[in-house]
């Protein structure tokens, strides 16, 4: 333990990041046509106070249709890769907190043991205010794998459990989902420990 | 049937910042009030981007030449290795780069403080490490500039710096400071970090290998990432 070098310790994003960090052509994950089916998500990052928070940036990681990440160390090889598919994307807030961003629903991907996780998209949020960023998943309401699932399993508050749910726009086609971001107070979403 | 990953290993306490720190002011309201959701690695947190073939563009490393005159202020070198807590350097990740002009202006409509833009320079670049972890960029030192924490609030001169390792949780967004300056001591964002030896890593050291002469002074700065647990019940 004590050879072990301290990690670098994390610093606000600040209000400028914009600068750094636009890629406004990552909010749209299907822009080299992957396979599977398109989905866009709606949402509002929300402080506090429920105030708007103009200044924040996502970024989202997921698995592609048939539930596997485009990375080395993702061994689940019965799944096919889908080289039209990264699974990165990063999108920014608007003026009134709102963003969007397009997709293809995430596969169910392995868990530890013999568990398979519902499909999720996995989310870092980034902004002022926020002196380390925050891990959350964003999981489809519509979905019946996630009765199974280990990670919402394992949450007891049922609002909290909720607040990871993006629920479906009713009669929209391509699929529309909305997910809000609460980062303090009445329904604050969980945010993880990863 | 796959076996299970090998998690990364948690920051050890009070090796990182806190959400809530009320002598920053901004995070008073955007803070979680409610604890975090402990859960075990799994792929999905494991696995990340991978930036080695260059998708994210061409690296831009040299923050001086991108405009047609030469950007105002101290010519610096800012370098070092990107490694885990094992030392084991992180080779192909994306690092990106942004930080005000000399003047302590940034090169963004929401900063309108009183200082002047530079026509030479915008203030960002991106790289991704090499084989041995490495990064390299030249720039213009930055200044120190207000802003409205509290009364008479200046930040340190620092660049921000992001980078995003092995797998998804190792994401590192942090901002670099320079040795020696007095602002340190004043600032909240700086000192919301309470082990003093991870405030240090914060901090570049002035590197007279690096240094040219008569050409630009040397900063070192190594970016350390979470390493992997030692077994898969160790929390780190």
């Amino acid at each position: 333990m004590a050879d072990k070098l301290i990690p670098t310790p994390a610093q606000t994003v600040g209000p400028f990041f914009h600068l750094g960090m636009a890629r406004p052509e990552w909010s749209d994950l299907t822009s080299d046509n992957p396979a599977g089916e398109r989905v866009a998500i709606e949402g509002r990052v929300i402080d506090g106070d429920g105030a708007p928070v103009p200044d924040a940036i996502i970024e989202l990681w997921q698995a592609n249709a048939a539930g596997r990440y485009n990375h080395p160390d993702d061994s689940q090889t019965d799944k096919p890769l889908d080289p039209h598919f990264r699974g990165f994307g990063r999108v920014a807030t608007d003026a009134e907190g709102r963003f969007r961003v397009v997709t293809i629903k995430p596969g169910p991907v392995s868990g530890r043991g013999n568990a398979l996780q519902a499909p999720h998209i996995n989310i870092a949020l980034f902004a002022r205010g926020l002196l380390r960023h925050l891990f959350t998943r964003i999981y489809f309401a519509d979905e019946a794998a996630n009765a199974g699932d280990p990670l919402l399993s394992s949450i007891e508050d049922e609002a909290a459990r909720r607040s990871l749910l993006a629920g479906r726009a009713q009669g929209i086609s391509p699929a529309l989902y909305h997910f809000d971001i609460v980062l303090q107070g009445e329904n604050e979403t969980a945010f993880l420990d990863i | 049937m796959t076996t299970d990953p090998q998690s990364f290993a948690r920051p050890r306490p009070g090796t990182q910042p806190p959400y809530l720190y009320p002598d920053y002011a901004s995070t008073v309201k955007r803070a979680p009030k409610r604890a975090l959701i402990p859960f075990e690695h799994t792929l999905s947190e494991v696995t990340g981007p991978v930036f080695s073939e260059r998708w994210a563009g061409p690296d831009a490393t040299d923050l001086t030449t991108q405009h047609k005159g030469t950007p105002l202020g101290e010519r610096i070198i800012v370098a070092g290795r990107v490694q885990d807590e094992e030392g084991r350097p992180v080779a192909g990740t994306l690092i990106e780069l942004w930080q005000c002009n000399a003047a302590g202006r940034y090169h963004h409509p929401v900063d309108q403080h009183d200082a002047p833009l530079d026509p030479n320079f915008t203030g960002a670049g991106q790289v991704v490490s090499g084989p041995d972890g490495f990064y390299r960029f030249l720039t213009i030192k930055p200044g120190a500039y207000p802003w409205r924490n509290s009364p008479n609030a200046w930040r340190p001169a620092h660049i921000h710096l992001g980078v995003f390792g092995p797998g998804f949780v190792t994401r590192l967004v942090t901002q670099m400071y320079f040795p020696g300056d007095p602002l340190l001591g004043y600032d909240p964002i700086f000192q919301s970090t309470a082990d003093a030896d991870a405030r240090e890593r914060l901090i570049s050291q002035y590197d007279p290998m690096l240094s040219e002469a008569e050409w630009a002074l040397g900063y070192r700065f190594d970016l350390v990432l979470r390493g992997r647990a030692a077994t898969p019940a160790d929390p780190g």
